[in-house]
C-alpha cells in the first residue's frame, strides 16, 4: 500500500472559525514534503489532526489505513511546535522515556546524533539554550524509525550550521516506506530536500506539486513563488 | 567543486549538469563508480529522490552506466566523453557570442577581439 496519509474533505472548525476547509489530500509513501503557508492557514491544525491531538469537526483522516489512534501513533513520529520535555529533566532521562515508549526508537542513533553536535547526555535542559533544546527534541523524533516524521517548524530556533546537519539527518534517514513532512516559514533553506509542496492558505490547498515541476512552468524558485501568492 | 544550486531551473537539471562537471573534470574518472545515490544526495544536500532523478537522466545518456548489484559507473565510451565535451564547449561559445552581441560586437569584430585575446595569453 503506498498511500501512507489520506484526508477524505477534513474539516476543522474551533467555533465559528474554520481552520481547515474540506481538504482532500493523499501523501504516499517515500517523499519529503513542505507544508508552507502564511501563519493561521492551517498548517499546526492539520499536523495536529494527524497526531490525533485534535479530532475532525467532519470529514476522516486516515494513517496506514487507520483513524489516528494507538495504533497509529506507533508509526507518526511528532516534533511539536513547542517543546513538552519538563526542564528538570536530563538528556538521558528522555532517552529513557523514548525507549519506554516507542518500540522503534533507536537509542544507539540517538547517542550518536548527540555527540555529533556536541550535546552531554548528562546535561538538563533547564540549563540548555532554546536552540539546543531543539536539537534534542528533534534528534529523539528522528531517530525513531517511523512510517511518517511530522516536523512542525523544525529549523526556526537552531542556527545554521545545525540547520544544516538537521537537513542532513533528514536526507541521510530517507527511505522509501517513510515520508516527512516538515512545515516551514524558512522555504529557501529546505526547498532543496524537499520532493513536494503543499501551500496551504485559510484552510484550503492551495498547490500540491513536486519542487521541480514548479521551477520547470514557473521559472522561479518555491520560495519566490510563495512570496508571489502570499504577497501581503 | 561545490554544489551550487540556482533558483530558477530544476534541481535535477542542475545536478546532471555539475555532475557532468565532474566527469569532465576527472573527479569522477572512466570507468570509476559513482557514489550511490544516498551519499552524492548527502554531499549536495538535496532530495535522494531528486538526485536519483538527474543520474536516471545521466544514464540516457549513456555517460553513465548501471551495473546491475554493483552500482553505477563511469562510461570509458572516448567517444560519449568526447560528445559531451564538445556538447558543453557549444553551449559556452553560443553564450559568450550571445553577450558580445549585447555589448554590440558584430561577427568580425568578436573573432579580431578573440584572436588578440589567445595570442596574449600564450
Amino acid at each position: 500500500m503506498n498511500e501512507l496519509l489520506t484526508c477524505v474533505d477534513l474539516t476543522k472548525q474551533y467555533g465559528s472559525k474554520t481552520a481547515l476547509d474540506s481538504i482532500n489530500l493523499i501523501i504516499p509513501r517515500g517523499r519529503i514534503i513542505g507544508l508552507l503557508g502564511p501563519n493561521g492557514s492551517g498548517k499546526t491544525t492539520l499536523i495536529k489532526l494527524i497526531n490525533g491531538l485534535l479530532s475532525p469537526t467532519f470529514g476522516h483522516l486516515y494513517i496506514n489505513g487507520m483513524e489516528p489512534g494507538p495504533e497509529t501513533k506507533k508509526v507518526v513520529s511528532y516534533l511539536p511546535e513547542r517543546t513538552y520535555f519538563n526542564s528538570w529533566m536530563k538528556v538521558t532521562d528522555i532517552l529513557n522515556f523514548f525507549c519506554d515508549f516507542y518500540a522503534d526508537f533507536s537509542r544507539v542513533r540517538a547517542e550518536d546524533m548527540l555527540q555529533h553536535l556536541g550535546i552531554d547526555p548528562k546535561a538538563r535542559l533547564s540549563a540548555m539554550s532554546k536552540g539546543t533544546k531543539e536539537k534534542v527534541q528533534l534528534i529523539m523524533v528522528m531517530s525513531r524509525d517511523a512510517d511518517l516524521y511530522c516536523l512542525d517548524e523544525p529549523i526556526g530556533g537552531v542556527d545554521p550550521a545545525a540547520r544544516d546537519y538537521i537537513l542532513q539527518t533528514i536526507i541521510s534517514n530517507y527511505n522509501e516506506h517513510a515520508s516527512v513532512l516538515i512545515s516551514t516559514h524558512l522555504i529557501s533553506d529546505i526547498e532543496n530536500v524537499l520532493d513536494d509542496v503543499i501551500f496551504i492558505q485559510n484552510g484550503h490547498i492551495r498547490l500540491h506539486a513536486s519542487v521541480d515541476a514548479i521551477r520547470e512552468q514557473e521559472g522561479k524558485s518555491v520560495d519566490a513563488l510563495f512570496r508571489e501568492v502570499f504577497r501581503c | 567543486m561545490p554544489w551550487t544550486l540556482d533558483d530558477s531551473r530544476p534541481i535535477y537539471l542542475q545536478l546532471e549538469d555539475l555532475i557532468k562537471a565532474r566527469i569532465i573534470a576527472g573527479t569522477y574518472k572512466p570507468g570509476e563508480r559513482l557514489p550511490s545515490v544516498r551519499e552524492l544526495a548527502a554531499e549536495a544536500a538535496v532530495n535522494p529522490n531528486t538526485m536519483q532523478k538527474a543520474l536516471t537522466e545521466l544514464e540516457r545518456s549513456g555517460l553513465v552506466y548501471v551495473q546491475r548489484t554493483s552500482g553505477r559507473f563511469i562510461t570509458e565510451d572516448t567517444n560519449i566523453m568526447k560528445e559531451l565535451k564538445e556538447h558543453l564547449a557549444k553551449e559556452q561559445i553560443q553564450l559568450f557570442l550571445t553577450h558580445m552581441k549585447q555589448l554590440g560586437f558584430q561577427k568580425e569584430d568578436i573573432i579580431r577581439l578573440l584572436t588578440q585575446e589567445i595570442k596574449e595569453e600564450i
